[in-house]
């Protein structure tokens, strides 16, 4: 690993094609998957738009969110009154059942008091049947990524909505930014198992939504704020990832909170993608039901054990870097160190600078990896420069690499800018495992054919 | 209409039925989802393109995460301006300031890509947090000899269209730093093409082949030497007026440059935009290669462009982009290939563009100024439209009512201005107005 450290000596200040975006990105998403919810992001109106941009990219779907519009002279006397006249105007417009604000870099240095503003508002307004529910996270673009955003908002949800009464059967799930298509495998899991699931957040139709004809003001779908109250009283939550919104010594996630102030019992393990991590998660289902997994889920797995016998040989040496949220880079390598794929290089834009340990200790990877957190997509491109990978595994922007290098890029996680289907690929569970190792397969054989002299018909 | 807020009404006129002026040039009402971006949007679009130079965002990472080739215009040469460069601010520089961080940041830029200048965008906190961006930028000049220029773009300080002029201000700071102040006879700058798609290279191809001298294009496949000298050219033709209008009036005043407005877009538009560089050189040679050249284009488009007419003919269009020349210029073209106006607007127009906008349109047609997906919805159901032109912010409105899209913004891959672009307008339009697909959204 002699060029690693060369490459380190050259290291700079700035960050070039960055492997990130901001933190307001994941409150919206959040929002998103709140019913009835309106995002709502506190600063200049070129947030709300790029982020509305971006997302819209990937889902292929309609992405309201409305902004306060800053202008010079909010920027001086504080944000009050943009936001009140923002509300009104969202609550003309959509009739929302909660509008979800998100604070930006700009409106946190001016110090607008978020909690002070909605106070005042809801005071003024008491007794207007149409106001909407209205909660806020504080989302400075200069602390973490879109993943504390995402996080740090469910958690503020579950904060202002949780109560406790008497322990119901539900059970909380905190699945973390997933696609739409996996979050809407989770449902079907729940459903067989038998358990009511409350999800939090469930954009599972809102941001794969079916065509209606109608240009939705509100589409419908969404974790509703009555099972946001449930939170409090659930069985149990259950969490996928390690790291979270753990960037800070402060942070806390929903499932810790519930646990500390409600005592709903928080069951925390790894993104289930690949056999290893899906058989840890049914293993808690049958814990929690005290039934034995359904025979379609053992049918799953025993065909995806099949498939990865099929795979193998295509598969088995190969090097690969991936790269994303650090959560999910952590579930992948879970899954690629099962089926025999080397990563010779996991990075992420995330700098909570847990991902090394969290790495080594809870997937224990066979061979060293190069784990680097706070990375960006140049800094990713000099590494395969040096280290040639047969394949690159993570999102659409880091096609570029690919292109220049040769290698092919397998496209995971979020964002796809460059593809259809962003919303609709699975990653967890066996179903989701199962499409993920015929794409890495595929790509390589695919690699592998059109390198060939011969333009062979069998594999 | 109960879907278009109260102070937003004067922003909306239907044809022939409202008597108001259409109200424009105002910043966004807080609370509706406005299409447009802000002031740092602006100045980074218009910017973007030039390829030689580094551009550097300084602030937070959503910024330059958010623009990162966000824009299809593509260079024939250098490639620098693909990437995205952010200083990435966290709360230690929002605290102590960030300075320090951006003169190292710039200095280890511009030593490991070797640009011709570099741009410094300074967005919405840096101001705040008392940056002194302007010093940092004259010391780098001149520890590295490479001109920094700062674009002072804090997004809440306006509009995305006051971005335009930020940009603007900038490329003065290039203009007239190179070469003798001897005007070159019948040469042009190109002002506000971003060569989407190589729109750039078919007008290029134009000029010089009626013998126009082309110094500069601005921004589209820009080159930082190529705008030194832009004021060496004896004409400004400028297109996008809206974001680009005021350098040509800036040149205009220091340094004597007339200009001239034109659009690319449609056959029409187009031959007006080369007749007239002719006319304005007063040069029969150039005169006769113009009306050569538009002869021979059209004589072969025309009649590749009748299947489509006949086949789009009593079609409805709404057309909803950034800029109000180029909305003018879709009307003139979709009337080429059958199709009608039923509603068109614009996120930035002025006073001047909408009455052009009113007075080309049939009535009933409806003018609209910086909408919101309820209000355009609203809109291009009332006028049974089959087809939506925007961006990719419109994309889903049109797609989730069951309608048509083409995109006429950054994203498009397919070059529609020029003769050759008005054919593959046609094809584009041709495409998603008969797409089999539909059938399954009607009746549902």
């Amino acid at each position: 690993m002699e060029t690693l450290k060369e490459i380190k000596s050259k290291e700079f200040t700035s960050t070039r094609n960055a492997c990130k975006v901001c933190t307001p990105l994941g409150a919206s998403v959040v929002y998103k998957g709140i019913e009835g919810c309106v995002p709502l992001i506190h600063g200049s109106q070129g947030c709300a738009t790029y982020i509305r941009r971006y997302l819209i990219s990937h889902y292929k779907e309609p992405v309201d969110i409305a902004s306060t519009n800053f202008t010079e002279e909010t920027a001086i006397f504080g944000g009050e009154k943009n936001l009140f006249i923002a509300i009104k105007n969202v609550t003309k417009q959509y009739n929302p059942k909660i509008i979800g604000i998100a604070t930006t870099c700009l409106s946190e240095v001016i110090g607008d008091d978020m909690r002070k503003i909605i106070h005042r508002y809801k005071t003024e307004n008491e007794g207007d049947t149409n106001l909407p529910e209205l909660v806020f996270v504080n989302t400075p673009s200069f602390m973490g990524t879109h993943i504390n955003g995402f996080h740090d908002t469910i958690l503020s949800l579950v904060k202002a909505f949780a109560t406790h009464k008497k322990t119901t059967q539900s059970v909380n799930i905190f699945p973390g930014f997933l696609s739409p298509a996996d979050l809407q495998l989770l449902k079907e899991i729940f459903a067989d198992v038998a358990i009511n699931p409350i999800m939090v957040p469930d954009y599972s139709d809102i941001l794969d939504n079916e065509y209606t004809g109608e240009y939705e003001k509100l589409p419908k779908g969404g974790t509703t704020i009555k099972e946001l109250q449930e939170t409090g009283s659930a069985k149990a939550s259950i969490e996928f990832g390690y790291i979270l919104n753990k960037s800070n010594a402060k942070s806390q996630t929903a499932a810790e909170f519930l646990e500390a102030d409600f005592g709903v019992p928080r069951i925390n393990f790894n993104i289930p993608i690949g056999i290893n991590a899906t058989d840890a998660f049914f293993s808690e289902l049958e814990k929690l039901t005290n039934t034995k997994t359904p025979e379609k889920y053992t049918k799953q797995r025993g065909k995806l054990v099949d498939a990865y016998v099929d795979g193998h040989k295509y598969v088995f040496g190969k090097k690969a870097v991936v790269y994303g949220e650090e959560d999910f880079v952590i579930a992948m390598i879970s899954f690629l160190e099962e089926i025999g794929i080397e990563t010779v290089l996991c990075a992420s834009g995330g700098d909570s600078g847990l991902l090394k340990n969290v790495i080594q200790e809870k997937i224990k990877p066979r061979k060293t990896i190069n784990i680097h957190d706070n990375f960006d997509f140049e800094e990713i491109a000099t590494v395969c420069k040096e280290l040639k990978p047969d394949i690159l595994i993570g999102n659409s922007k880091g096609y570029y690499i690919a292109r220049e290098l040769g290698i092919p890029l397998a496209r995971v996680g979020f964002p796809i800018h460059d593809r259809l289907g962003g919303s609709r690929i699975k990653h967890i569970g066996y179903e989701g495992t199962q499409q993920l190792f015929d794409t890495i397969a595929n790509t390589l054989i695919q690699q592998m054919q059109e390198n060939s002299p011969v333009g062979y018909k069998y594999m | 209409m109960e879907s278009i807020l109260k102070d937003r009404q004067n922003q909306v006129l239907t044809k022939g039925i409202d008597s108001h002026e259409l109200s424009c040039d105002k910043s966004s009402l807080a609370g509706s989802v406005s299409q447009r971006a802000c002031v740092f949007c602006g100045s980074r679009v218009v910017l973007y393109p030039i390829a030689d130079a580094l551009h550097l965002v300084h602030g937070p990472i959503g910024c330059a995460a958010y623009t990162w080739d966000i824009r299809g215009a593509l260079s024939s040469g250098p490639q620098i301006h693909r990437l995205s460069f952010s200083t990435d601010i966290k709360e230690e520089q929002v605290v102590f300031g960030g300075e320090k961080t951006l003169k190292k940041a710039l200095i280890e830029l511009i030593d490991a890509y070797n640009p011709k200048a570099a741009f410094v965008y300074s967005t919405c906190i840096v101001d705040l947090i008392g940056d002194d961006v302007e010093s940092v930028c004259k010391s780098v000049t001149k520890t590295t000899g490479v001109e920094v220029i700062t674009v002072q773009a804090p997004g809440f300080a306006g509009t995305k269209k006051d971005g335009y002029k930020v940009a603007c201000d900038a490329l003065m700071k290039l203009v007239g730093s190179k070469g003798t102040n001897e005007t070159i006879p019948n040469s042009i700058n190109i002002i506000g093409d971003f060569n989407l798609a190589g729109e750039l290279y078919l007008l290029r191809d134009y000029y010089e082949k009626m013998g126009v001298h082309i110094v500069a294009t601005i921004t589209g496949d820009g080159r930082v030497d190529d705008i030194r000298q832009a004021h060496k050219a004896a004409l400004n033709i400028v297109q996008c007026s809206g974001s680009m209008s005021n350098l040509a009036v800036q040149m205009e005043k220091k340094y004597q440059i007339p200009n001239m407005r034109v659009s690319y877009f449609g056959i029409e538009d187009m031959s007006d935009a080369l007749y007239g560089v002719a006319r304005f050189f007063d040069n029969k040679d150039m005169m006769d290669k113009a009306i050569e050249l538009v002869k021979t284009e059209v004589s072969d488009l025309l009649p590749k462009l009748e299947f489509y007419k006949k086949a789009l003919k009593g079609k409805k269009a709404a057309i909803y982009v950034g800029g109000a020349f180029k909305a003018i210029s879709l009307i003139k073209a979709l009337r080429m290939i059958g199709v009608k106006t039923v509603v068109v607007g614009s996120q930035t127009g002025n006073k001047e563009d909408y009455l052009t906008m009113k007075n080309l349109s049939d009535e009933g047609t409806i003018l609209v100024d910086d909408t919101n997906p309820l209000e355009l919805t609203q809109l291009v159901k009332r006028t049974n439209a089959d087809i939506l032109i925007g961006g990719v912010k419109e994309r889903p409105i049109a797609y989730k009512l069951g309608l048509g899209f083409c995109d006429h913004n950054h994203e498009r891959k397919l070059a529609l201005a020029g003769y050759e672009g008005m054919l593959n307008f046609a094809k584009e339009i041709y495409g998603t107005a008969m797409s089999p697909v539909f059938q399954f959204t009607k009746n549902k």
